[in-house]
């Protein structure tokens, strides 16, 4: 076999500090009772660096700093908030492999995917909601929209610095300002994005970053101030959100959790089609909330793609997020492995039939081998549940109309996919999806110009596009 | 004959058209993702002998002279005149007159002579004519034989026509090894590449080329990929492996070992050799030396360090 020496990726590039305050009102501060937490390198298990956890008093004080910086905010030209968010994609543009870099050290995702993917998506979206702020009389929300005020915005650990640039761009292009929790075990690209709002000379507290764990985002969600509350998180804490929310007039968007059905037809480009599946599964460790866990493939073709699949598993390459050639990396924590492991294994007690390709798995650090499941019926917990990890679900169809069944049979609808060469199934077949999203012969595919979102329990709202500026104004 | 009997040729039109399609945005988006495979030191230097020893390296002008033809031959059989552990090519490739020079010039040397054949690179002549080039160059001396497929005859649907043309030429080879070129850049579909993949396989040939190195679009990494998928699936269906050469259009090393990292990572080890994947190149392989001898030595030499082909 041509093995490919090693190719790390420079830690150099990127300089932690080791430790990290509070960005509130445009300064780093502790947090006012002085607790600390520590993020880790899941690929290794080295702590990163501590970072300060906010209390319900820093909350306040970051939400009173927005508070103050939306008079001014809100009333400049939409131009002029271009203008900020313009630079602000530039300097990521020019910080992109020290973010990247960042990213996957506190993260664990391949540096290909930082490098390649959540970086230039990150910047992408800022110019994208740049170019909306002096426009947005023309977006179809009526003639003069208003912004909402302070939002409070949780996002998750799966693409931190992405979901914070789908979560800030629109809210400042649209004249609000921001309080930002980012995900406790990944909080360090939110902190580097304060510092980058300090190198654009953003007004103090536009955007503010309190780290901290699930209480954190819960005063923030709480906070009588707020006028708005994004979240992109489980579909548990999501509820638990609206719950808090009702009946105070904060305006929510949720973006939750999936299932996607990944469909593949008889007539599919089947060596494409097993490039989708496997990106759609096994990219970011399988870490998307829109991943295609669940294919769904035509009974009649179903050895030979499984045949292929498998051989195109073996030469994935896992191990150290930040080697140029690693395909998938380290699982963001052990709480998620616990998770992934302990869902692997009732699939398999229920009598599903598992299988990975042999790799050998780094010995610290959070990993689990790419997997998937053949066997499996709509009755079995790993085709209802939501792993959020690297195993698939292989589920068999006969006809288009049991595919659309199937597929629309579970509790979540945030994305699907369709493999087929026939122009006029994939029309016929996405208009019955229950889905936010469907790809057509592609899968796991991001452009800010595209809104994202979920139907029943994968949420409501949608980010991105024009769609995503009227979850911000009035 | 190898699949013909079990397919039937009153079917063939109805085999090659019953092939997976091929997704355009799909294909491209994958070499796209394997070109970013990162390649260094060891891995680099193992990568560039192994190229070097599947170079075809290629003269094909008009203004071919026995001289030039003598040099070629010289450089291929040693391409690196300073440093002996520097493997030889793989190939001299040279139209059907040169084929007397160049047997000559390579006699014991171990390199193979492949001529262009069949009315290169248009492939518009009677089939007779065809023939008659095809058995010159083997009589004299060719051991490998690059054919080029009729694509007027392939684009108007006339399958059994490129079929029996090619079973003709493999005839006519006799043993010499038969590449047949398809002209990607003519067929113009990755729908079309893999189903004149297929055609050329079903009717015998031992090589799939991808071009002639004479038309606007040659060799790239998707088209390559394809050919490299229709390989390794005809070896499944008919247990016969079949190598692939992408020619034109290659001209670093960066290049070549993008090629290898897909050979690696869509058909495997069984194809990593010269028995079994070319390269049709002439520039390539002073790139290939130069990155070598930076590789050896820790910096880069100019050009008047290599010798001119």
């Amino acid at each position: 076999m041509f093995s490919y020496a090693p190719a790390p990726e420079s830690r150099s590039v990127v300089e932690i500090a080791s430790s990290y305050g509070l960005f509130i009102d445009g300064a780093f501060d502790p947090s006012k009772d002085g607790n600390v937490f520590k993020t880790v390198n899941p690929a290794t298990e080295e702590v990163l660096a501590e970072v300060a956890s906010a209390g319900s008093e820093d909350v306040d004080r970051a939400v009173d700093a927005a508070r103050r910086a939306f008079q001014s905010w809100s009333t400049l030209p939409g131009s002029e908030r271009a203008k900020y968010l313009f630079r602000i994609a530039r300097i990521i543009q020019e910080r992109s492999r020290e973010l990247a870099v960042l990213e996957s050290l506190d993260n664990g995702k391949p540096i290909k995917e930082s490098r390649d993917v959540d970086l230039p998506l990150v910047a992408a979206h800022f110019f994208y909601y740049a170019g909306w702020a002096d426009k947005l009389g023309y977006a179809g929300f009526g003639p003069d929209p208003k912004p909402l005020g302070v939002a409070g915005q949780i996002i998750p650990w799966n693409f931190p610095l992405l979901m914070l640039a789908w979560k800030i761009a629109p809210a400042l292009a649209t004249g609000n300002t921001v309080v930002l929790k980012p995900a406790e075990t990944t909080p360090l690209s939110a902190l580097f994005f304060a510092d980058i709002c300090r190198q654009a000379e953003l007004p103090p507290g536009v955007v503010n970053i309190v780290t901290g764990a699930g209480d954190t985002g819960a005063y923030l969600v709480q906070h009588p101030d707020v006028n708005k509350v994004a979240f992109t998180g489980s579909t548990e804490v999501g509820r638990e959100i609206a719950r808090s929310v009702a009946g105070t007039g904060k305006r929510l968007t949720l973006e939750l959790g999936g299932k996607a059905a990944n469909i593949v037809f008889d007539d599919a480009p089947i060596d494409q089609a097993v490039e989708g599946i496997v990106s759609g599964i096994f990219f970011n460790q399988g870490h998307v909330c829109c991943a295609g866990s669940r294919l769904l493939v035509q009974e009649s073709i179903a050895e030979e793609l499984l045949f292929s699949l498998k051989r195109r598993m073996s030469t994935l390459r896992v191990g150290d997020p930040l080697d140029k050639n690693t395909d998938i990396g380290a699982i963001n924590s052990a709480a998620q492995l616990a998770r992934i492991t302990e869902l692997s294994e009732i699939g398999a007690q229920e009598g599903a039939e598992r299988w990975s390709p042999e790799c050998q798995l780094p010995d610290r650090g959070f990993w689990f081998a790419p997997t998937i499941f053949t066997g499996v019926t709509q009755a079995h917990r790993i085709a209802r549940e939501e792993i959020f990890g690297p195993v698939l679900s292989v589920l068999t169809f006969r006809t288009p109309a049991e595919a659309v069944e199937k597929a629309n049979n579970t509790p979540y609808g945030l994305s699907a996919g369709i493999w087929t060469e026939k122009g006029s199934r994939i029309l016929a077949i996405a208009g019955k999806l229950r889905a936010g999203v469907v790809w057509a012969n592609t899968f796991n595919k991001f452009d800010p110009a595209s809104p994202f979102g979920g139907y029943k329990e994968s949420g409501y709202g949608r980010e991105g596009g024009r769609h995503g500026l009227e979850a911000y104004l009035a | 004959m190898t699949a013909t009997a079990s397919i039937g040729l009153s079917d063939l039109r109805s085999f090659l058209h019953g092939l997976p399609g091929v997704d355009k945005v799909g294909v491209e988006s994958r070499a796209a993702a394997l070109g970013t495979r990162s390649v260094k030191a060891s891995a680099k230097a193992s990568a560039i002998d192994l190229a070097i020893r599947m170079v075809d390296l290629t003269t094909l002008e008009g203004a071919d002279t026995p001289g030039k033809v003598r040099a070629l031959c010289a450089k291929g059989r040693r391409p690196d005149p300073a440093d002996p552990s520097c493997p030889a090519v793989a190939a001299i490739c040279v139209y059907p007159a040169m084929v007397p020079v160049a047997a000559a010039a390579l006699a014991g040397s171990g390199v193979h002579l492949a001529s262009v054949a069949t009315a290169f690179p248009s492939g518009q002549a009677p089939l007779e004519v065809k023939l008659a080039d095809t058995r010159a160059a083997v009589e004299a001396g060719a051991d490998e034989i690059d054919m080029v497929i009729s694509r007027g005859a392939f684009l108007a649907g006339e399958y059994n026509r490129v079929f029996d043309e090619i079973v003709a030429v493999k005839e006519a080879s006799g043993a010499a090894h038969l590449k047949v070129i398809l002209e990607t850049g003519e067929l113009a579909t990755y729908d079309n590449v893999r189903r004149a993949s297929w055609l050329a396989m079903l009717a015998g040939a031992d090589f799939i080329k991808t071009s002639t190195g004479k038309v606007a679009v040659n060799a790239t990494l998707p088209i390559t990929l394809v050919m490299l998928e229709a390989v390794r699936d005809y070896r499944i269906a008919y247990n016969r492996q079949v190598g692939v050469k992408p020619a034109g259009g290659i001209k670093n090393t960066k290049d070549a070992i993008k090629y290898l990292v897909t050979i690696n990572e869509t058909v495997g080890d069984d194809w990593l050799s010269p028995d079994w994947f070319r390269f049709g190149a002439s520039s390539l392989l002073n790139d290939l030396l130069m990155q070598r001898t930076r590789l050896t030595t820790g910096h880069y030499a100019g050009p008047d360090y290599f010798t001119l082909d």
